[in-house]
């Protein structure tokens, strides 16, 4: 300790005879990143609140396949999801498909990624809408249905509005993971910014490691932190006037 | 236009009505009444479908409740409720509230919407309070908005549930006259209320309940006059001891 040689411009050097610099890695990593994250959140978005939605309808089947889909995907560790995706599905296939998605299907890393993650959160975002629909009172429900609503119109005009209002500050959390949790996908060998964190800090090793991984902290934190902000826009701009929420302020 | 005939309903194993069997007929006001958990506001539910029954049918303008062929959503739009929780969308304005299913059921433009729905909320004495949110409003204003909201829909009879038992006191008066006059206008009604002096003023029948069942089914004067039920006579007694 204490003879630790600091050097911030080391992510300016040349990596080894590649003719490429260190912070050109990062920079493709932060990119796989924002990717995968993005389309998993939208993933997730759209199939969570489809899923929530049906777990809270009056006909059995649907809920009763909706609470499966919910408990196999959030009882099963994230990463053994991913590798259940890219080493085992294709196997699984027909060989005709198996072969391709093995052999050619394009991007393979960044498409298991980005659907394995997006149906992994898709299960918590269910939860969240669930919740968010629970907490409204049937006197809501009746008074969509009393006015010639059908179900999907009263889901659609009248208990999800408030709904995903009602969850702002829970999706947030989970919009947030979605970019912290992309980093699993390392494992798969996708080379988003923590596979780079880690091949610039091991195999190519620059002897600064800590300027390394305190530089992609520093990302990870502002693209959280970025998401947390325009969730908070979001809440502020939804705000429905004199609606009275129960503790706090 | 609305007859009720041998209603049962069960929660599992438990009884909630009993073969109840009414009439409201075009033009009549009935107030149903009665104590606590005797079964009127799930009676009046059953009306709009809103809650199921196990046995019996009620028939709304010639249309079976019980018959799972009748489209529902359509029969609902033309029967008008307000909730005792008022239950307007807290996200839409006052406007919208009383455009929304307008446009969305019956089709209408959103010109035609706003046109009758400005309409009835001056009727209702609020048209200053359009673009404010539910929760803007007090409670008798948000329960007149919702009666003009069902109002809206052009409903052939209209169906209270408890419409002044959530209010503070001096709202509730601002409630019932529009309840009057609505009455005085030959609007068919069915109403669960404890308000005496509204049953007193425009009911055509009042129906008291205990346990499930329909006890008295008979003209204001004659229920004023003399209940016959033991039951009655105590519900009377204690409500108007004040």
């Amino acid at each position: 300790m204490g003879q630790y040689q600091w050097n911030w411009a080391v992510i300016f050097e040349e990596v080894y005879g590649t003719g490429e610099y260190y912070y050109q890695w990062l920079i493709t990593g932060l990119g796989w990143t924002v990717a995968t994250a993005l389309c998993a959140w939208v993933l997730a978005l759209a199939l969570g609140s489809l899923i929530g939605t049906l777990r809270t309808v009056p006909n059995k089947w649907l809920s009763g396949l909706a609470t499966a889909y919910v408990e196999l995907f959030r009882n099963i560790p994230l990463i053994v999801q991913l590798f259940l995706w890219f080493f085992v599905l294709p196997e699984l296939l027909p060989k005709a498909a198996g072969n391709w998605m093995k052999q050619d299907m394009p991007m393979p890393e960044f498409i298991t990624a980005a659907i394995g993650l997006g149906l992994f959160t898709s299960a918590r975002v269910a939860e969240q809408v669930r919740t968010g629909i629970m907490t409204l009172s049937t006197g809501q429900k009746n008074a969509g249905l009393a006015m010639g609503f059908t179900l999907p119109q009263t889901y659609r005009y009248v208990l999800l509005p408030m709904a995903f209002r009602i969850i702002i500050p829970p999706l947030t959390s989970e919009f947030m993971n979605v970019f912290k949790n992309s980093a699993v996908a390392l494992a798969i060998g996708l080379t988003e910014l923590t596979f780079q964190m880690r091949q610039i800090t091991g195999e190519y090793a620059p002897a600064n490691p800590i300027e390394v991984m305190t530089i992609v902290s520093v990302i990870y934190l502002i693209l959280a932190f970025s998401v947390n902000r325009l969730m908070a826009l979001i809440e502020r701009r939804t705000q429905v006037p004199g609606y009275i929420s129960g503790g706090g302020k | 236009m609305i007859s009720i005939k041998n209603v049962s309903k069960w929660y599992g194993n438990f009884q909630v009505l009993t073969d109840c069997t009414t009439e409201v007929k075009k033009g009549e006001v009935v107030v149903v009444c009665g104590p606590s958990g005797s079964g009127k506001s799930t009676l009046i539910k059953t009306v709009n479908a809103l809650e199921p029954f196990q046995k019996g049918d009620i028939i709304v303008d010639g249309i079976s409740i019980a018959d799972p062929k009748t489209n529902l959503p359509k029969l609902r739009s033309r029967v008008g409720m307000v909730f005792q929780h008022f239950e307007l969308f807290p996200h839409l304005t006052i406007t919208d509230n009383l455009a929304i299913a307008q446009q969305k059921v019956l089709g209408r433009t959103r010109e035609e919407a706003l046109d009758k729905g400005l309409k009835l909320l001056d009727r209702v004495g609020l048209k200053a309070h359009a673009a404010k949110f539910p929760g803007q409003l007090s409670g008798g204003q948000q329960q007149r908005v919702a009666i003009a909201r069902a109002l809206a829909m052009d409903p052939i009879v209209m169906l209270f549930d408890e419409p002044t038992s959530a209010l503070d006191p001096e709202m509730v008066n601002e409630v019932l006259d529009v309840m009057v006059q609505l009455a005085q206008e030959g609007m068919t009604m069915m109403c669960v209320t404890h308000e005496m002096g509204f049953a007193r003023k425009v009911a055509s029948r009042v129906i008291f309940m205990d346990k499930g069942k329909i006890e008295e089914d008979c003209s204001k004067e004659e229920f004023f006059g003399q209940p016959r039920g033991e039951r009655a006579q105590q519900f009377l007694s204690k409500i108007l001891q004040h």
